[in-house]
């Protein structure tokens, strides 16, 4: 009697054992087409060029990188559905965002005073004052010279020009 | 935005006219646009359409900063003066002694640019020295 049970015990452990054997063989072969699958839909996507897929054991690695946040949700959402897909684990990277258009740039008083200086020499009838880097124009021009004027000011980054010569 | 609006001719003028690295960019109650304008006749163009928008430019809300492309060094320039001669200088500013003249519509050589400011050229006579840049153009 002893010996029928424990003859059904090895059986037992024999079959769970075997399953095991069984069962992980079938998910190794999975985790290949699971890859493959993944690739062909990952390469459906332009924005998903950059993505690289690994499977273990039905779990889903992704790497690589992305221009931004929605590519690399794209590429999770891409793949999720694919069967025999346990889960995703999505370590995409996501590219540095490019830099904030950076502030105006606009001359320091200091400067600006020295180089309107140099500006208005050919424009004998006009003064100019500089506070807080806006020049502030003064007297009179001819329209013909105004826009030469203009320019050369302009170019000198201020923040504004104010313009109160008459115009002749 | 409103300011975007009231100079979209200019901004599309210059779009449509080929200036590159355009940046249009509002802060404070002032509209900035900058770029690099292929052609001297495109940087006046340009402004004409400022005039248009804002008659002799009296408004103050907007800082128009095109300059021509295409300046390099050992590169050729035209004098744009109105008519007169440009002073050549010791250095690069008015207080500096004038050491040559080029003639209007002369060409010169561009040495290296000092700064946005001041260029050092040389003249068709061999003088070298700095010239302000806002009376040189690239030629073609």
């Amino acid at each position: 009697m002893k010996k029928q049970i424990f003859k059904l015990l090895l059986l037992c452990i024999s079959v769970a054992v075997m399953s095991t054997t069984i069962e992980s063989c079938k998910s190794k072969v999975k985790d290949e087409d699971v890859k493959t699958a993944a690739e062909t839909a990952l390469k459906a996507n332009p924005d998903l060029q950059g993505v690289t897929v690994s499977v273990t054991d039905g779990v889903a690695s992704l790497g690589g990188e992305v221009k931004d946040q929605s590519a690399k949700t794209a590429a999770e959402s891409a793949v999720k559905d694919i069967n025999g897909l346990k889960s995703v684990k999505n370590d995409i990277t996501v590219a540095a965002a490019p830099v904030p258009s950076a502030p105006v740039t606009i001359s320091g008083d200091d400067e600006l005073t020295k180089n309107v200086a140099d500006a208005i020499k050919d424009h004998s009838t006009v003064t100019a004052a500089v506070k807080d880097s806006v020049i502030t124009l003064t007297g009179t021009i001819k329209k013909t010279e105004l826009p030469k004027l203009m320019q050369k000011l302009h170019a000198l980054k201020p923040k504004k020009v104010d313009n109160k010569l008459t115009v002749k | 935005m409103a300011l975007q609006d009231k100079y979209k001719p200019l901004i599309d003028a210059a779009t449509a006219s080929g200036v590159t690295n355009l940046q249009v960019k509002e802060q404070d109650g002032v509209l900035y646009v900058n770029g690099n304008a292929p052609s001297g006749a495109v940087k006046d163009k340009l402004w004409n359409e400022y005039d248009k928008i804002d008659p002799n430019f009296t408004t103050g809300d907007l800082v128009l900063d095109v300059d021509v492309s295409g300046a390099v060094d050992g590169g050729k320039l035209k004098v744009i003066t109105e008519r007169s001669n440009l002073n050549i200088r010791k250095g690069p500013g008015t207080d500096q002694p004038i050491v040559g003249k080029a003639a209007h519509n002369e060409i010169v050589t561009l040495v290296s640019k000092t700064s946005d400011q001041w260029w050092l050229i040389r003249s068709v006579d061999g003088e070298e020295g700095y010239a302000y840049a806002q009376y040189l153009e690239p030629v073609k």
